[in-house]
C-alpha cells in the first residue's frame, strides 16, 4: 500500500524514542579519551632539552621559537643554555611532528585540552609555563611509555619518562 | 498570450545553512524554476598548492589533512601513494593492508556524513542525521586510539603508516563490525521507502552516463548514472587487487541512486574491512625512508584514489630538493561542480538544495 | 471529591451569584466574562511555554540525544529564557521595508489565533443543579466561527513576507498564500462529516454526541483533518514555509526581537488551538473516566501534539507542488467521499448506531488504499525541465 513506507519510518523513531540518549553531558561527564591523544598542550622536559631545535626545524608552521647560548659549564657534545622556548599555541596545529622529532625525548603532547585565554598573546606558552605545567604526557609516537601501560594517571618525572 | 515576467537574481549567498560550506549560487529565478546557475566559490582558498613548495614531503601530510577535511585519511593516502611514486619507496606489506582498511573505515564515516547531511536538507528535521553521527563517532573514536586525533589525523607517513594499530583498537573495531549491519538496514527502513523522499529525490537532477563521462564526474554520482567505473577496481591500489566487494551501480542517474548508491557502498567497505582484518600480515609498519625525503631531479607522479567523493589525485613534480617543486590537487568535488549548472536548470529552488546536497561536495576541497 | 471535578463551575456560580446583588445581572455577567478571557488567555499562554518545552525535549529524545536540560532543574525554564532572549533583542526594521504593514503583521498573525479559545470547551461541571461549560462563549456556530477566523492568520503571512523587502521572505510568503488557502478546502470538508454525524456546529453539543469518539465514526475525516492540520500549522512535512535549509525561515527572516516573538508565539498557539480542536472533534473532548474533565482535555491535547512531534521527527519535507497536489488531488476527493458516505448514512441511521464505526472504519481505509494508488501516479510525475536560460546571468 502506498504510503506503508512512512509508517514503517515513523516505528523506527518511536523504537528509538526509548532508547538511552548518546549524550554526554560535559563539563559533568567527559567523553573518555585514548592514550595516543594529542591534547592541546605540551609536556617538556628541560633536563633532557638540549636546544638542538629539531622541533623547530620540523615544525610546518614555525611557530616554535628557540634562543640559546653556549653553556659555560658543558664541554664538546653537552647541551646548550636555553634562554627562551616559546610555543604559539594559538597557531598551533597540534600535529606532532615536533615531538616526532625529538630525539631526546623531551617534548611530549599532553592529554588535556581545557585551554582558553583571552587574548592571543596568553595563548604563546613559554619556558616557564612549561616548566611549571603538570607533567601527564600523551604517549603519542612514544612507544616506551605505550609499552608500560602508561595513561595519564601519574606525573612522570624526566628520568621516567625517556628512553634511557 | 503569455505572460511578461522578469526573472529575478537570488543570492543563495556563502552563509546558509545548506551550501556545505561557504559556497555562494546567484541563481535567476522565474518564479521558482531556475533559470540560470553562477557558482562562485573560492571563499576558503587557502592557497595549499602554494604553501606545499614551501614545506618538506612529510610536512606536506598535515596540508592534504585539511583538503576535504571530513574524509581526511583518503587525502593523506593519495598524497603518500604519490609521493611513494616520485621517490620510489615501496610500503610493507601490513602498512598496506593498515591503510586500506582505514581508508574504507574513513568512508563509511564520510558516507555516513553525506547521506546525513542530504537528508537533513531534504527536510528530515535531523533525525536520520543524529542517528548516522552516532555511528560516524564510533569511527572517530576508533581513528583516535590510532593516531590521536578526530578530524586532522596527520597518520599516513612516506612509506607507511606512522603507528601500528593499538591493542584497543580490535575490540572497538570487532563490535563496530558487529552491529553496523543492523544499523545500515534501520536507515533503510527509515528511509529508502518513505514516500515522500521518493517523490522529492526520483527523477530529479538526472545527469546522463555521457554527459557524466564529458564533464569528467567521478565517485558516487558517476556510479549511480550508470557507469560501471572505481579507480579500486580498474586501476588497483594498495592491496585492493587481493580484496572481493562489488561497485554498487545506479541505474537512472537521480539523486535517489546517489542516495542508494552510498548506502550499498557503506556495506560494500564492511566486507572490504572484514578481509583486512582477516588477511592483515604482522610486520613493521613504515619502510625504512630518510625523515626528508628527496627525489630525483625532473621526477614527476601522479597518484590518485578512489575517495569518498570521487577520484583524488596528486601530481607532483621534483627539482631533487627535499620540497616538491609543483604539487597540484585534482580534487574531485571540484571537477564535480562544473556539471551543477545542466544538473540544476529547470528544476525548483527546492530541488535546488537536494541536487546540491546529493553530489556531495566540500569546500575544503573545492578551493584547496 | 465533586468539587475537584465541578471546581470551575462553583466558582463561576459564586462570583455570578455573588456580583449580581452589587452589579446587576448583565453586569455580573460581562464581569465573569472578563475573568474567564484573562483566565484563558494566561491558560493558553502558559500552555505555549509547556509546549516549547514539550517539543523539544520529545523531539530530542526521538534523536537519541536530550533536549534542553540546563536552565532549571530538567531545563523546565527554557522556554522562559526563550521569551526573555527573545524580548531583549534590538527590534530591527529594514531600510526598505513597508513600516506600517511590517509592524502590522505580527499583530495579526497572533490576534486570530487567540479568538479561537473563546469557544473550546475546555470541561464541564455542575453547580447549583445546572451544567456550566468551561468555556469563555459557548457559540452555535462554534466549529464555522474556528474556521472562519482562523482563516485571518493567512493574510497576515503574505503581508509579513511582502513588506520585508527581501527576496526569500517573497518566496515565502508566495508559498504560504498557496499553501494555506489550498488546504482551508480539506479543512472545511472534513469538519463537515463531523457536523452531520453531531447534528450542531456548536463545539459543546459535538462533544456530548461523542458516545463513540468520532475517530472511530468517521476515520477518513479523522486523517483528512489531521493532514489538513499539520499544513495550516506550517508543521513538517508542510514546513516549507520556513524552512530552515532552503530559505532560512521564510517568511518571517527579517523580524526580530519580540515582533518575532508574536510569530513564534502565534505558531505555538495556534497548535495548541487546533489540537484543542481535534480533541474535541475527534477524540471525545473532555470525556474520560475518573480523572476531571479539564484534565482529560489536557491529556488529549498533549497526546495530540505527540503525534505532531512524532510526525516532524520522521518525515522530510514535501515540495510546494507537491503539497498542492496533495491537498487538492488527494484529499479533496477524499473528503467529498466521506461526505457522501456520511450523509448515505445519516439518511438510513439518523441516530449513528456504534455498528457504523467499524464499517466507516473499513470504507476509510478501501478509500485511502484506492486513492492512493491513484495519487501515486500524480505524486511522482516525470519532470521535464522546464524552460532555460539564454543570457547568463551576472556580469
Amino acid at each position: 500500500m502506498y504510503g506503508l513506507g512512512i509508517l514503517k519510518g515513523m516505528a523506527v523513531t518511536l523504537r528509538h524514542l526509548f532508547k538511552k540518549p548518546f549524550t554526554v553531558e560535559y563539563p559533568e561527564q567527559q567523553v573518555p579519551r585514548a592514550s595516543r591523544f594529542r591534547g592541546y598542550e605540551f609536556v617538556w622536559y628541560e633536563d633532557r632539552c638540549t636546544g638542538c631545535a629539531s622541533c623547530a626545524k620540523f615544525c610546518p608552521l614555525g611557530i616554535i621559537r628557540i634562543e640559546t647560548s653556549p653553556a659555560e659549564d658543558q664541554g664538546v657534545g653537552g647541551k646548550y643554555k636555553l634562554e627562551k622556548f616559546d610555543i604559539d599555541t594559538g597557531r598551533c596545529m597540534f600535529c606532532a611532528l615536533c615531538v616526532e622529532a625529538c630525539p631526546y625525548d623531551a617534548l611530549f603532547m599532553g592529554s588535556k585540552f581545557e585551554r582558553g585565554s583571552y587574548s592571543r598573546a596568553g595563548l604563546v606558552v613559554h619556558k616557564e609555563d612549561l616548566n611549571k605545567g603538570e607533567k601527564k604526557p600523551s604517549v603519542y609516537y612514544r612507544p616506551h611509555l605505550e609499552a608500560a601501560g602508561y595513561h595519564n594517571e601519574k606525573e612522570l618525572s624526566a628520568r621516567e619518562v625517556g628512553r634511557w | 498570450m503569455a505572460l511578461k515576467s522578469q526573472p529575478i537574481i537570488v543570492n543563495i549567498g556563502p552563509q546558509h545553512p545548506s551550501t556545505h560550506g561557504v559556497f555562494r549560487l546567484r541563481v535567476a529565478f522565474d518564479g521558482e524554476v531556475v533559470q540560470d546557475v553562477e557558482p562562485i566559490f573560492g571563499y576558503l582558498h587557502r592557497g595549499s598548492e602554494k604553501l606545499a613548495e614551501e614545506r618538506t614531503y612529510t610536512q606536506i601530510v598535515t596540508l592534504t589533512d585539511r583538503l576535504d577535511y571530513l574524509a581526511s585519511m583518503t587525502n593523506n593516502q593519495a598524497y603518500v601513494l604519490a609521493v611513494e611514486k616520485l621517490a620510489g619507496v615501496e610500503a610493507p606489506e601490513r602498512a598496506k593492508y593498515v591503510r586500506v582498511l582505514i581508508a574504507e573505515l574513513m568512508r563509511i564515516a564520510s558516507h555516513l556524513m553525506a547521506t546525513g547531511f542530504f537528508i537533513n536538507d531534504i527536510g528530515a528535521f535531523a533525525t536520520p542525521l543524529m542517528y548516522c553521527f552516532r555511528e560516524r563517532e564510533k569511527i572517530l573514536d576508533m581513528f583516535e586510539m590510532c593516531c590521536g586525533a578526530r578530524i586532522t589525523y596527520n597518520y599516513m607517513r612516506v612509506g607507511g603508516v606512522s603507528h601500528d594499530l593499538p591493542e584497543e583498537f580490535y575490540p572497538a573495531l570487532r563490535s563496530f563490525l558487529a552491529e553496523m549491519p543492523a544499523r545500515i538496514d534501520e536507515y533503510e527502513e527509515l528511509l529508502t521507502e518513505n514516500e515522500i523522499l521518493v517523490a522529492r529525490t526520483k527523477n530529479v537532477g538526472v545527469i546522463s552516463p555521457e554527459k557524466a563521462i564529458n564533464c569528467s564526474i567521478s565517485g558516487p554520482v558517476l556510479r549511480a548514472s550508470g557507469v560501471k567505473w572505481d579507480l579500486r577496481k580498474a586501476d588497483p591500489y594498495e592491496v585492493y587487487d587481493r580484496m572481493q566487494f562489488d561497485i554498487p551501480v545506479g541505474a537512472a542517474g537521480d539523486c535517489y541512486d546517489r542516495y542508494k548508491v552510498r548506502i550499498e557502498e557503506m556495506r560494500q567497505s564492511l566486507r572490504i574491512v572484514r578481509q583486512c582484518l582477516d588477511q592483515m600480515p604482522s610486520g613493521p609498519v613504515l619502510a625504512r625512508a630518510p625523515s626528508l625525503v628527496r627525489a630525483p631531479a625532473g621526477a614527476e607522479a601522479y597518484g590518485h584514489i578512489e575517495s569518498p567523493k570521487g577520484e583524488l589525485g596528486f601530481y607532483l613534480v621534483s627539482d631533487g630538493g627535499i620540497s616538491p617543486y609543483r604539487c597540484k590537487i585534482r580534487s574531485p568535488s571540484y571537477i564535480n561542480l562544473t556539471a551543477l549548472r545542466d544538473m540544476l536548470l529547470g528544476w525548483k529552488l527546492a530541488d535546488l538544495i537536494v541536487i546540491f546536497g546529493s553530489i556531495d561536495i566540500n569546500m575544503g576541497e573545492v578551493d584547496r | 471529591m465533586d468539587v475537584i471535578y465541578n471546581i470551575f463551575a462553583i466558582l463561576e456560580k459564586g462570583i455570578v451569584d455573588g456580583l449580581t446583588p452589587s452589579l446587576g445581572a448583565e453586569a455580573a455577567l460581562a464581569v465573569m466574562a472578563l475573568i474567564k478571557v484573562f483566565l484563558v488567555a494566561n491558560v493558553g499562554l502558559i500552555m505555549v511555554m509547556v509546549f516549547i518545552y514539550m517539543e523539544r525535549r520529545v523531539l530530542g529524545r526521538f534523536q537519541v540525544r536530550i533536549g534542553p536540560n540546563r536552565v532549571g532543574p530538567g531545563g523546565i525554564l527554557q522556554p522562559l529564557a526563550d521569551a526573555v532572549k527573545i524580548m531583549i533583542k534590538e527590534d530591527i526594521v529594514p531600510k526598505a521595508a513597508d513600516r506600517l504593514i511590517f509592524n502590522l503583521a505580527p499583530v495579526m498573525v497572533f490576534v486570530p489565533v487567540m479568538l479561537v479559545f473563546a469557544v473550546i470547551p475546555f470541561g464541564v461541571g455542575m453547580a447549583g443543579g445546572q451544567k456550566y461549560y468551561m468555556s469563555v462563549a459557548d457559540l452555535d456556530i462554534g466549529i464555522l466561527y474556528v474556521l472562519a477566523v482562523t482563516s485571518l492568520g493567512e493574510i497576515a503571512v503574505l503581508m509579513a513576507g511582502w513588506s520585508s523587502n527581501n527576496k526569500f521572505a517573497l518566496f515565502g510568503a508566495m508559498r504560504a498564500a498557496a499553501q494555506l488557502v489550498s488546504y482551508e478546502v480539506p479543512l472545511v470538508l472534513a469538519v463537515v462529516g463531523v457536523v452531520i454525524v453531531a447534528g450542531s456546529l456548536s463545539l459543546t453539543k459535538i462533544v456530548e454526541a461523542q458516545a463513540v469518539p468520532f475517530i472511530f465514526m468517521q476515520p477518513l475525516g479523522f486523517v483528512i483533518f489531521i493532514t489538513a492540520v499539520s499544513a495550516e500549522l506550517n508543521r513538517t512535512p508542510f514546513d516549507l514555509l520556513e524552512a530552515e535549509s532552503e530559505l532560512v525561515t521564510g517568511y518571517h527572516v527579517e523580524y526580530s526581537g519580540m515582533k518575532f516573538g508574536m510569530f513564534y508565539l502565534a505558531e505555538y498557539l495556534s497548535a495548541f488551538a487546533f489540537s484543542a480542536i481535534i480533541s474535541t472533534l475527534f477524540l471525545g473532548g473532555w470525556q474520560g473516566p475518573i480523572l476531571p474533565s479539564y484534565v482529560w482535555l489536557l491529556i488529549k491535547i498533549l497526546f495530540v501534539f505527540f503525534v505532531f512531534i512524532w510526525v516532524r521527527a520522521t518525515l522530510p519535507r514535501v515540495r510546494i507542488d507537491q503539497v498542492m497536489a496533495l491537498a487538492w488531488k488527494f484529499l479533496l476527493p477524499l473528503a467529498l467521499i466521506n461526505i457522501g458516505v456520511t450523509a448515505v448514512e445519516a439518511l438510513l441511521w439518523p441516530t449513528f448506531p456504534w455498528f457504523l464505526a467499524p464499517v466507516n472504519i473499513v470504507i476509510g481505509v478501501l478509500a485511502v488504499w484506492a486513492m492512493a494508488a491513484a495519487f501515486r501516479n500524480v505524486w511522482e510525475p516525470q519532470w521535464k525541465p522546464a524552460r532555460l536560460a539564454t543570457a547568463p546571468v551576472g556580469g
